[in-house]
Formats: structure tokens, C-alpha cells, sequence
């Protein structure tokens, strides 16, 4: 019973969270998008607690995603044990360079009393959550080899039951403990993303690869340029 | 031709006598909330000197602007990747420290403290953190040269001056400095819009305003490093870049933008600009000493069938178009080549122009007496400006309003010290009618100018200093909503509280 509330409501209650009251602020309280940039306060902290965190974060991040999404591909990726080696060890490398900028980016909250005043409680929340997230992450690679491998076995199926409104929990029960928590904890990062500045992530500007330099807003326009 | 108006305006900094009564008047309005209250959307400084954010104009500390290279215009800050690339954190953003820690003071400790044997103070507590602090920098902490060894002498300005023309700004018999008032330019080529990865600050197309969209803006806060003139400034509470927004409720209702309207030495002039839009890209690769013709030369003359034409065919209206043939702007700007834009060489075609300080001469000590050497020989009446013996070198007026090159402005000055000689010759029969005639031929200019110019610039009535085009926003709004729903809800636009996202 426990695990089906972990495993199946839970999960479907954070994305529905995620989806309704990230659209709903999105939509009636836009002005609340922010990344609430503090580097106006607070400058050098940030450089070496922000610039890990965010590249360490992303680039594994993006490892989960693409092994998700690609498992057949990820699968003969990993297939010849060298490029296996490779893959976990930089993701342990990353994974540290990120668990090193986010212990950084709180202990720069901590101590530096201008960026500590413009910290909700949710702030500390969501670092709390994601420090945990990310050493609990590194913790399941380094001893429950290799994650690489196994994740398509496991979390991806559950992931993709989940997708295709087929629950099957049998695939993560399993588990030990400590995989369990971080896959939980996956979920709650989403549960928590639209109550957080971590909407701030759906509007990454990537149109600003492409958009012409400058903008000129016409209210009525009586000639197309 | 693709003609567009913009709102644009004249400072003239001869009248201006640094009373800070515009930056009052802006904080007054627009900038007492939390989180602006270190901001001075309008900012005198006092030059030489370092300004507010200190060193603004080193664009090596701040990358803003734009620079040609190998024929193709790029931002200084980044190109498009190294934008997203930089997002985490940007190398070249100003600190709370470049402009200054905002505090108050603990008044209630006066009333409150208890009985001792020490008078009670009131100490200053920081505005951000609610702290006692220390005040180490505020607004104007340079204003009227103090601490001049430390902020005057680092002028960038300076830089391209002799140790000798350096030196004699240090000697009191010899020290000069005027006020620079400045505002948001509302720029042709805005570096703040470009820098913005989100795409939230726009140009308005029918005033050329510059805003930020508070909802779109996501405080990636490229802009303040973008705008090499620092006025793009960051709400550390809301967590959105904030601006001058050239009062634009009030222009919309036909009042001048506050900072105009309370200019206690008048020096701020309003009106309308047409520009071909289609010549943007070029003027900006202009080289620097042919930047200000450049500019120049985008403005169109209002007058101008042709241009009139392709005015209206934009969707300009009569009424536009008539405010642009009164506007003072263009008079002082295009037709008397009199006022002149700010860093012209930041590439960003600022539409806020500068006629620049009549330059007092130099004077010796001889005998406890203040002589003012060479008078006379050069067939000008003394106390008079002299281009020659000025103080301020020539070179430093060219590096702030020119370009660097010296030539135009000196134009400038030979025309106003025309207007001057040729004044003073109808009032106190200075000059004679030769030495006046001579003043004239030197400054390239005529009785009538002369006299145009004077006008404008001593005797303007409010109505001819701002010549506020009908924007007429109520018919534009006129498409999507009921202009009477919208005039009660315009202004800086929040219907609820601008609250800081969790």
C-alpha cells in the first residue's frame, strides 16, 4: 500500500502539481517568474557556488533524461564496459563539482547577510532538497554500480509505465532504500518546482540563439515592416 | 525609408546648476519602493568625476555598448552563446557597492533610548539587510568635486589628457567642473534590449520609449551590463531590472516627464524626432570621429515633403508630425548643430543630447589679483569664453560628446560663444560691430540664428521647451481595449502587488 502511494500517487501528484500551478502562475501571475538573481548583493560567492551547480547539474541531468527517453541507444552506448567507465566516472566527477557548488550557494546564504535577506523559506527548502537530491544521487553511483546500466532496467520502465498510465511498481520496489529515496526525491523537486524560483528553469531564453537583436512593440501597426 | 518618431530630448548644461531637483523629483515618484532605493532613474554627476555606478564609462569594467569589429557591430558583453553561457553569472555586473549601500537612519532611537549619560544618536541602518552599517559611498558622494583626488582624477575621460592638463584640474586656482544630468537615452540601438536573453525590453514603436516588461523579465540581468550608460538598474527585491521610463503615463496625458517639469534651471528640452529606421545599422558603423555626423545625418527634417510622406505612410500621424516640425530637439540638434549625444562612440545612437558647458577660462594669481591672461588679442571681450585658454581642454569635451573628435566640438563652441559676443554687443557694447562679425564668421552662423538660438535657450516659455507630441495612446489602445478601462489602469501597471516570487 505504501509503496503504491510512493510509487504511483505520488509521482502523478507531483507532475499534476508541476503542470497546474506552474501554468496557473504562469498564466495569472506571471511577474512571479524570476530567477531571483541575487548576484547583485552578493558577487563572489556566487561565481564558485552558481557556475558548478548549474553546469554539474544540468549536464547530468541531461544524462538521466537522454537515457530515458533514448534507452535502446543508451543501452549500446554503454554496451562496451570502457565507455561505461568513462560515463560514470564523469558523472561522479560532476556530480562532486555540483555537490560542491550547492554546498557553496548555501553556505553563501548562510553567511552573507545581503543574500540571506532576500531568502524565502522556500529557498532554503528547495536547497535543502536538491542538495540531498544530488548526494544521494552520487551516493547510489558510487555504491550500487553501475547506475548506468541498471537505470534502464529499473526507473526507466517504472518511468515510462508511469507515462503510459500503466503503473508497475515492481520494477523500483526493490530497490534498496537509498535508490528508492532518490527517485522519490526526483519527484519531489518537481512537486516543488512551481512554488519555488525554480520555474525560472521553464523559461530558460534559448530563443535568444535566434531572435533578431532588437525589439520594437507597434500598438497598431498601419505598415508591415 | 522607414520613418519612425521618437520621443527625444535636449539638456543644455550651461543652465544646469546641480540642484538635483529632477533626481528628487524621479525618486519622488517612481523609485521610493523597496528594492529601488538605491536607484536614480535621473543621476546628476558632477565631471570630472567617476559618476553613479562609479566608473560607468570604463566599458573595459563593464563591457556595455556595442564595438565594431571587422565591419559588423557586436555587443561588448557577449555574442548569443556566450550570453546563455554567462546566464549563471555575469563577469561584468555592477554590485550594490559600485553605486552605494541605500541606508536611513534610526530616528525613533532620538525619542526612545533611555536616560544616560550620552546624547542618543541616530545611527544609519542598511536599507537592504535592516543592519547597522557603515557609509562608505552614497548618491553624489563625488558631487561638487568632493574627494576629487579620489574620484575626479579617475575619470575615464581623463585618460587622453597630458600629466600637464591633468595636473592643472588638481590646482585650485584652476579646478573646473560641471554638472552632467542624465536620464534612460531611449537609444535607436538600445544595448539593453539586445543584451536581454529573455527578449523583455522592447522599444516602443510609435514614441521610441524604452521599457522593460515586467512580466517577461526573468533577472538574467544582462541589460545592466548591456547599457553602457548604467540605466538599466536591478529591483534586488522584486527581482526585475527597472528603468527610466521617460514618465511615459505623464507624456501620454500631456505632461512633460517629471524631471523635465521640475528643472529648476530649465535646462530640459522635449520634442519629437523622425528617423529613417532603415539607416540604424549603418550610422552604427560609422567610424568614431564621423559617429556624431552619422547621427545627424539618421535624423530627418520634418519639413521634407518627401519625408512627411513616408511619415504619414508609417502611420504617423498629422499632429506627430506637426509636434516634430516645433520641436526644440530638432532646432538644438539637426538644424543649429548645437547639442550632441552622450558616448557616441558606446554605438548605441542615444536620442538624449548634451549642448556642452561654456568653458571658463584660465585665470592667474598676480599680486592678489585673478588675471585672465590674453584677453583681448584675440579680438574677444574678456570674461568670455575662450576656446583657447579654456580650462577644460578641448579633449575632454571630445571624449564625452564626440567621439573624440575635437573639431565638432569646438564647432559648437564657436557658434555659442558667437551667440554670446553677439548678445552682449546689443547689451553692454562689449564687442564692437567688426569683433562681432568676426564672431559670427568663426561660429558659421547669422543674426537670425543668433537670435533663435538666444531665444531658446534664455527666454523659452514652458510650451516651447516641451513640445509634448499627442501620442494619443487612448486611440492606440483603441483596437483591444476600451480606452476608458485602460486610461484608469495605466501607470506603472500593476493591478496587484508587484510581490517577489517564492
Amino acid at each position: 500500500m505504501l509503496n503504491i502511494v510512493l510509487f504511483i500517487v505520488f509521482p502523478y501528484v507531483s507532475v499534476i502539481l508541476a503542470v497546474v500551478v506552474g501554468s496557473y502562475r504562469y498564466f495569472f501571475d506571471r511577474f512571479t517568474y524570476s530567477s531571483q538573481s541575487s548576484q547583485f548583493l552578493e558577487n563572489r560567492k556566487l561565481f564558485y557556488g552558481s557556475v558548478p551547480w548549474h553546469y554539474g547539474v544540468i549536464l547530468v541531468l541531461t544524462a538521466h533524461v537522454l537515457a530515458l527517453l533514448f534507452p535502446a541507444e543508451w543501452g549500446i552506448l554503454i554496451g562496451v564496459p570502457i565507455r561505461l567507465y568513462i560515463l560514470e566516472v564523469t558523472g561522479y566527477i560532476l556530480a562532486a563539482i555540483a555537490i560542491l557548488g550547492m554546498t557553496m550557494l548555501i553556505v553563501r546564504r548562510l553567511t552573507a547577510i545581503r543574500a540571506r535577506v532576500v531568502t524565502s523559506r522556500m529557498d532554503w527548502v528547495l536547497l535543502a532538497v536538491l542538495l540531498a537530491q544530488v548526494v544521494l544521487g552520487l551516493w547510489v553511483a558510487l555504491f550500487y554500480r553501475w547506475g548506468a546500466d541498471w537505470y534502464l532496467h529499473t526507473a526507466v520502465p517504472w518511468i515510462l509505465s508511469l507515462v503510459t498510465l500503466n503503473p508497475q511498481i515492481q520494477y523500483v520496489t526493490v530497490l534498496p532504500v537509498v535508490v528508492q529515496l532518490h527517485l522519490l526525491g526526483g519527484f519531489l523537486v518537481i512537486a516543488l518546482f512551481p512554488f519555488t524560483r525554480l520555474v525560472h528553469l521553464m523559461t530558460f531564453p534559448i530563443t535568444y540563439l535566434w531572435r533578431p537583436y532588437q525589439v520594437v512593440v507597434w500598438n497598431r501597426r498601419a505598415r508591415k515592416p | 525609408m522607414d520613418i519612425r518618431a521618437q520621443v527625444s530630448m535636449v539638456f543644455h548644461l550651461d543652465k544646469c546648476i546641480g540642484c538635483h531637483t529632477c533626481s528628487v523629483a524621479c525618486k519622488n515618484i517612481w523609485t521610493d519602493r523597496k528594492g529601488t532605493e538605491y536607484m536614480w532613474w535621473n543621476n546628476v554627476e558632477t565631471k570630472p568625476g567617476t559618476g553613479y555606478p562609479t566608473l560607468w564609462e570604463d566599458q573595459e569594467k563593464y563591457h556595455g555598448g556595442w564595438e565594431r569589429k571587422s565591419g559588423s557591430l557586436n555587443l561588448r558583453l557577449h555574442g548569443r552563446l556566450g550570453g546563455l553561457a554567462n546566464i549563471f553569472f555575469n563577469p561584468f555586473l555592477p554590485t550594490v557597492d559600485d553605486y552605494y549601500e541605500p541606508w536611513t537612519y534610526q530616528y525613533d532611537e532620538l525619542f526612545n533610548a533611555p536616560e544616560g549619560d550620552d546624547q542618543p544618536t541616530a545611527r544609519p541602518i542598511s536599507m537592504i539587510t535592516g543592519k547597522h552599517m557603515d557609509i562608505e559611498a552614497g548618491p553624489n558622494w563625488d558631487d561638487d568635486l568632493g574627494g576629487s583626488p579620489v574620484y575626479a582624477a579617475n575619470d575615464p575621460n581623463l585618460g587622453e589628457l597630458t600629466e600637464e592638463e591633468r595636473s592643472q584640474l588638481n590646482e585650485l586656482e584652476r579646478m573646473v567642473f560641471f554638472y552632467l544630468p542624465r536620464i534612460c537615452n531611449h537609444c535607436l540601438n538600445p544595448g539593453c534590449v539586445a543584451a536581454c536573453p529573455a527578449g523583455a525590453i522592447y522599444k516602443r514603436g510609435e514614441d521610441g520609449i524604452v521599457l522593460i516588461s515586467q512580466e517577461k523579465c526573468r533577472a538574467w540581468r544582462m541589460c545592466i551590463s548591456g547599457c553602457p550608460y548604467k540605466k538599466v538598474y536591478y529591483n534586488w527585491s522584486t527581482g526585475k531590472s527597472e528603468k527610466c521610463i521617460l514618465c511615459y503615463p505623464r507624456l501620454e496625458s500631456g505632461h512633460a516627464p517629471a524631471c523635465f517639469h521640475s528643472c529648476v534651471g530649465r535646462i530640459r528640452y522635449l520634442g519629437l524626432l523622425l528617423y529613417d529606421a532603415d539607416r540604424i545599422h549603418e550610422t552604427t558603423l560609422a567610424p568614431d570621429d564621423q559617429l556624431v555626423e552619422a547621427h545627424r545625418a539618421i535624423i530627418q527634417d520634418p519639413f521634407d515633403p518627401q519625408v512627411i510622406a513616408a511619415a504619414k505612410a508609417n502611420g504617423i500621424s498629422d499632429a506627430m508630425i506637426n509636434a516634430a516640425q516645433h520641436s526644440p530637439v530638432y532646432k538644438f540638434v539637426k538644424k543649429w548643430k548645437l547639442a550632441l549625444p552622450l558616448h557616441p562612440e558606446f554605438r548605441t545612437l542615444p536620442m538624449l543630447f548634451y549642448v556642452p558647458p561654456m568653458l571658463p577660462v584660465l585665470a592667474k594669481l598676480r599680486e592678489g589679483h585673478y588675471e585672465i591672461s590674453g584677453v583681448g588679442d584675440q579680438g574677444l571681450a574678456p570674461m568670455l569664453s575662450s576656446l583657447e585658454r579654456a580650462r577644460m581642454p578641448l579633449r575632454y569635451m571630445a571624449h564625452l560628446f564626440s567621439g573624440g573628435n575635437e573639431e565638432i566640438v569646438a564647432a559648437v563652441y564657436r557658434k555659442l560663444i558667437a551667440v554670446r559676443i553677439a548678445k552682449r554687443a546689443q547689451h553692454v557694447s562689449e564687442a564692437t560691430p567688426d569683433e562681432v562679425q568676426q564672431a559670427m564668421t568663426v561660429g558659421n552662423t547669422n543674426p537670425e540664428e543668433i537670435e533663435a538660438i538666444f531665444q531658446l535657450t534664455s527666454k523659452p516659455t514652458f510650451e516651447e521647451r516641451f513640445v509634448i507630441p499627442p501620442l494619443a495612446r487612448e486611440m492606440a489602445v483603441e483596437a483591444t481595449l476600451d480606452p476608458f478601462t485602460h486610461k484608469p489602469e495605466t501607470g506603472f501597471g500593476f493591478r496587484r502587488a508587484p510581490k517577489r516570487g517564492g
